[in-house]
This record gives structure tokens, sequence and C-alpha cells, in this order.
């Protein structure tokens, strides 16, 4: 193999050939999915998200919540994750379309999140557990989010934000009350508008038995 | 009778064009700037990730250990530690290697350093923007891809300038052989610029949709790997192992047959990450077999290297360059089989979503290029600064605690990943099992950081006492023993 030429046509089909199917294909196919219409509420599924919950994506991108927790909720054999409760349902390319971008994942050190809008629909849930995991899970090992709250002097009225139920060690001192940052608002958001338990005629709902 | 060099006992058919030494010398001196600038600057990154790393891990098992301030939490250090180690120092290294390879294999001396002197200022300044963009809060937590878009323009100038220099290079080469690392050399620095340009334009700059995202991102990601770094390891492995022991590789043919089922195999893996994901079936089993028919590359190399070897392994026992290769030669085997298994996919349930593909990254990235590099540079350091390595007790050091290091870190986290893996799988049991199972194997991993640590700080420290010339031991280079015969051409 002395003639350059020849080695760069081989190294460069063979590449072309995985960049055209692994790359193109789906940039043309996926990339170009559409929401589906929903006739009895003029919607559409997945649901459009909401403001804050677009913008919560980049506050779980920043913090790095991925590394932790997978969205994806698979079928059997593969797994087990529609009888572990995960999803009624396997998530396929369309529940996606508006991720951005999609956090897949590739980890379980924490549970699954593709439907933890459903699990726990509870903001002040949400918040606490970000605030301090520990004081909604003691065996939890997901590190604290103090960073973005703020503990601060309670001025006449108590804030309506504040976060409720925060006993123990990891109470607010008296007089003093944990409010969330803008960061952990639209987070928060965006994990409620975890739902991906809306009918889609390509991933129909398994037989539960 | 004079020993032929590599190049030319290489094949047969050609005739021997032997450098005199002189002539190496001086490709040798030419290369001394840009190379050691890459060194130096890999090695800093290298400590600087190890310890982002270290800290990673120790929170796994203390999730309180610096939680308060938002830099330093669990989900911008992982990536700062990946990219570090990733860009800053696997990357750099492998450039510095292979800038010094491709000069020696070229036969001549490197043209237009100052491309490359750029290359690695451009290179280091993106690392650290990219780093501290992520520690920042802007990465986009695209595996391999978190360095904000602000930075990865700055690492695509610095790789364009090595590319260009690289085309230089081969044009202007010295006419005859063209050796095996060649052509890896020269097929990783085609396929780079093009994978790190597709996915910075597909996922940074103008995202794409949805899941296709995924596709994009496992694609590139494993191909970093598989189209990056093996090469470049593999160069090295083909170069330093007969260079040290003496001998021509064993077979001609076998590297050619690697080399091209390297190029179609490695290509199509990366979406067998994402087994059971939202993507068409076909996608994701042309991934699966792929990565299946790597076995043929793997194999074949092993054989190849194998084979080359055999009747020399007492080599190991004075030569750290061979030491470091062999390992990470043999690593490229084992860490190549794991990876085919686990694209099966029942087995890929039991290590989908576990700490055990924490396990296999680290044995690939750490156990066969990591050791590679520190190989290659125990080898070409002396001959850019004229200097031997101060302390051969420093040196077997710093082996036996990165191997004892990386071992314990991948078996650890390999118990620990399948047990884990089970406690996900079984419906009847709980999340919080699969927490419990895997939590001693952590605090292993754990240990496990602060000997690759150590032994970074060891090879640092040899490092630096050869760019200042500290303390030349008497006798010639530094090998663990007296060689049984010193069959190494002198340069």
């Amino acid at each position: 193999m002395n003639r350059l030429p020849l080695i760069f046509l081989g190294v460069f089909i063979t590449f072309a050939s995985s960049w055209l199917g692994l790359v193109a294909y789906p940039f043309l196919t996926l990339g170009r999915m559409q929401p589906l219409p929903d006739e009895d509420t003029g919607g559409y599924f997945p649901p459009s998200k909401s403001g804050l919950a677009i913008a919560g994506q980049r506050a779980y991108a920043a913090n790095g919540c991925v590394y932790c927790h997978s969205q994806q909720v698979r079928l059997a054999p593969l797994s087990t994750d529609i009888a572990k409760g995960l999803g009624p349902r396997q998530t396929v390319a369309r529940d996606y379309l508006r991720a951005q971008p999609a956090f897949l994942g590739t980890m379980r050190t924490g549970p699954d999140l593709s439907n933890i809008g459903v699990r726990q629909p509870d903001a002040n849930w949400h918040h606490k557990h970000l605030y301090e995991p520990r004081t909604v899970t003691d065996w939890s090992i997901m590190p604290s989010f103090r960073y973005l709250y703020k503990l601060q002097k309670i001025e006449g009225q108590p804030s309506a934000d504040a976060l409720k139920g925060l006993s123990g060690p990891h109470a607010p001192p008296p007089g003093y009350e944990v409010i969330p940052s803008d960061d952990a608002k639209v987070l928060v958001a965006y994990l409620l508008s975890l739902k991906r338990n809306y009918p889609l005629p390509e991933s129909p709902e398994p037989p539960t038995n | 009778m004079k020993p032929q060099s590599l190049i030319s006992s290489f094949n047969p058919a050609n005739n021997p064009d032997t450098l005199a030494s002189h002539e190496r010398a001086e490709i040798d001196a030419s290369t001394r700037f840009p190379v050691l600038l890459f060194f130096s600057s890999a090695i800093f990154w290298l400590l600087v990730g190890s310890l982002f790393g270290l800290i990673s891990a120790w929170k796994m098992t203390h999730p309180a250990l610096l939680d308060q301030m938002a830099w330093l939490t669990f989900g911008r250090l992982r990536p700062a530690h990946l990219n570090a180690v990733i860009y800053g120092w696997a990357s750099a290294a492998g450039i510095g290697v292979g800038i010094w390879l491709m000069a020696r294999l070229c036969r001549v001396p490197l043209l237009h350093s100052k491309l490359l002197i750029s290359a690695a200022i451009f290179w280091n300044l993106g690392v650290l923007v990219g780093v501290l963009g992520i520690l920042a809060g802007d990465s986009r937590s695209i595996e391999w891809l978190e360095f904000p878009g602000y930075a990865t323009p700055i690492l695509f100038v610095a790789y364009a300038f090595i590319g260009i220099w690289a085309i230089i290079m081969f044009r202007f080469r010295k006419p005859g052989h063209v050796y095996v690392s060649q052509w890896y050399l020269f097929a990783a620095f085609l396929w780079f610029p093009w994978l790190y340009a597709t996915a910075n334009i597909l996922l940074i700059w103008q995202p794409i949709q949805g899941s296709a995202q995924g596709a994009v991102n496992w694609w590139f990601a494993h191909n970093v790997l598989g189209l990056w770094f093996t090469p470049i390891g593999l160069a090295s492995a083909y170069y330093m192992i007969p260079k040290v022991i003496g001998r021509p590789i064993h077979s001609y043919y076998l590297s050619i047959l690697g080399f091209w089922s390297l190029a179609l195999f490695y290509s199509w893996n990366g979406m067998h990450h994402l087994i059971g994901g939202p993507f068409p079936a076909w996608m994701v089993s042309a991934s699966v077999v792929a990565s299946i028919m790597m076995f043929i590359p793997v194999v074949t190399v092993a054989i190849n290297h194998h084979m080359t070897m055999r009747g020399h392994f007492g080599a190991l026992k004075w030569s750290p360059t061979l030491r470091f290769t062999v390992f990470g030669a043999m690593t490229y085997t084992l860490v190549s089989l794991q990876g085919s298994s686990m694209a099966i996919p029942s087995l890929n349930t039991l290590t989908h979503f576990t700490d055990y593909t924490i396990g296999h990254a680290h044995l690939g990235l750490y156990g066969f290029f990591t050791m590679m590099m520190f190989g290659a540079m125990y080898y070409i350091v002396p001959r850019l600064t004229g200097w031997e390595w101060p302390s051969a007790q420093a040196i077997r050091w710093h082996f036996w605690l990165v191997a004892i290091g990386i071992i314990l870190m991948v078996v650890s986290l390999s118990i620990g990943g399948v047990l884990q893996g089970l406690a996900l799988y079984d419906p009847q049991v709980s999340f919080r099992n699969s927490l419990d199972y895997a939590t001693p194997f952590r605090w292993l991993r754990g240990i496990s950081g602060f000997f690759l640590l150590g032994g970074h700080l060891v090879f640092a420290g040899l490092f630096t006492a050869m760019l200042l010339k500290i303390g030349r031991p008497k006798d010639g280079p530094a090998y663990f023993t007296a060689p049984a015969k010193v069959e190494a051409s002198p340069l």
C-alpha cells in the first residue's frame, strides 16, 4: 500500500458510508418528523412546552442532570422499564421532537425521568428534592442543588415562592425562608413537563398482565 | 551486517533505504519544540483531568462533598473531567506522537513547525475556554461535545493547522515505502475533522431535531474513540514494538487486513449505545453487527503484534516503552472484545445504563490509549531533549501505580455495574438496591483514582526533569534492568 490516493479513496468511502447511514439518514427522516395533530382537542402530540419548560432545558444541561438520568422507556425483553413503572409505553422518535437537546442519557445512576412529571406532579416536591434530596429520599446519592436557591430573611409576609415543608437539619433557621432562583423555577417547570403518556399510534401501550 | 531499519525490512520487496543515524537525529531535532509543546500541555491537562475525575468519583459515594458551589457540582465536574482528558490530554498527546511519527516515517525534517506551534496554542486555548465554559454552566450536556459553541471553533482552527501540515508532510515525504503506522495516521488525520465538524454543526451550531441528535451524538462519540484515538494508538504500537525489539512486523498482509476492516467496521459503530432507543431498528442493528465484526480487525492486529513479540517478551523486563506499549496493545484486544460483547443485545440488557459502561470506557481510553501514549513518550522524549529519563525506579512506580489503578477501577466498576444492572432489570427489586449493590464498588473506584493521580504526578515529575535536564543516569538510558542485548538501533 504505497499509493496514497488509493488509501485516501478507501478511507473516504468507508467513512462516507457510515456518515450517510448514521448521520444523513436520521437527519433527513427523524430530523424532519412532525408532531401529530390531536383531533379531539385541536392540539398536537407531543404537546408544545411552556416557555419556562423550554428554558428549563438549559438548566438541565448546565447542571448535567443527563449524566445520571436517562429519558428512554424501552420495551421488554431488552428492559423491564414498563413493568418498573417508568412509563406506560415505549418512547419513540416523535416523543423527542420538542426536546432541545434530546436528553436520551446513557446512565441510570438515578431513575429514568421520561415521565417524572406524571410520577411527581408537585412542584414543591421537586424544589425540596433539588434543594436537599435527603429531605424526600433519605438514601438518595443525588447532590444537593442548594446553589440554585437563596436563603433569605422573611420581610413581613413569607414569599409565595418559598419552599414548604423543609424540616429537620435542612430547614431554614426561624425567620428565614428558602427561595428558588429563576434557574430552579425553570428547571422544575421542565421536569413537570416530562410526560410521555399521551397516545401515539406508532407506540401502542403493551397489555399489562 | 548492518541492521536494517524497520521501514525497509518491513516489506521484502523493498530495497533497504536505511536512514543514517545523523539524519534521524536531524529529523528528531526538527520536531523538538512542537512535540514537546503538545506533550507538556497534555500532561498538564492529564493532571487537571484526573483531579476532576477523582473528585467526581468520590461524589458518587459522598454526595455532600463540595456541593456548595455550582461549578463543583457533579454534573459539571464530570463533563469537565471527560473533556479535559479527551481533548486536553489524549488528543494532544496523540497529536504530539503523531507529529513525531510522521516526521520519522516521511523521513524528512519537519516542515512548517510554526503551523504546529500555532496549532498547539489554539488547541490549548480551546480546551481552556471549553473547560471553563462547562464549569460556568454553558455545557449543552451532549456527551463528548460539552464544550460550548464558543470554544469548539478555536479547537477546529487548531485542528485545521494540523491537517494542513499533515498534508504537506505527506506531499513532501521521501519516496519509498509507506509504513503501516502512516496509513493509520493518514486516516485519523482525515477522519477527525470530518467527525468533529459534522457533530459540531448538527449538534451545537445548528442543532437538528429530536432523537436524530442521539444518532449523531453516538456516531461521533464512538468514532472519536474508534477513528481518532484507536488509529493513533495502533500507529504508535506498530512503530514502537518493532523498534524496541529490533525486528519487523510479523505480517504485512495481516496489517492490511487489520487496517481496512477497522476502517469499514468501526465507522458503523455507535448506535449500539442506544439499543432499544427511539430509532429505526435497522440503524441499531447495523451498529450491533459492525461492533461484532470488530472482532476481525482486533484479532488480526492482536495476532500480528503477538507474533512480532514472540520470543522477545523478555524485553518487557527492561524497556519502559515496550512495557507500557504492550500493556496498551493487550488491553486493546481485551477492551475491543469486551466492547463487541456489550453490543450483543442480551448482554447489553445487563450492562446498559450502569457503571459497567464507565469501566469499559476507561479500559479503552486509559488501559489502551493512555498507556500507549506513555510508552511512546518514554521513547520519544529522550530523543527530543537529548537527555535520559533520570530514574528507572520512578518509571517503575509510574507503571505499577497506573497499572494497578486502572485494573482496580475496571474490575470494581465491572462487578458493581453488573450487580447494578441485575437490580435495575428485576421488577421485584427496588431502585434503591441498584445503589446499594454498586456503592462498595464505587468506593474501590474512588481509591483507584488515587493510584492513577499518584502515577500521573510521578510521570509529570519525570517529564519536568527531562525538560529541565535534571539528574541524568550515568550509564545510558533508563532501563528497568540491563537489557539482555540491545537490539534496537542506537537512536
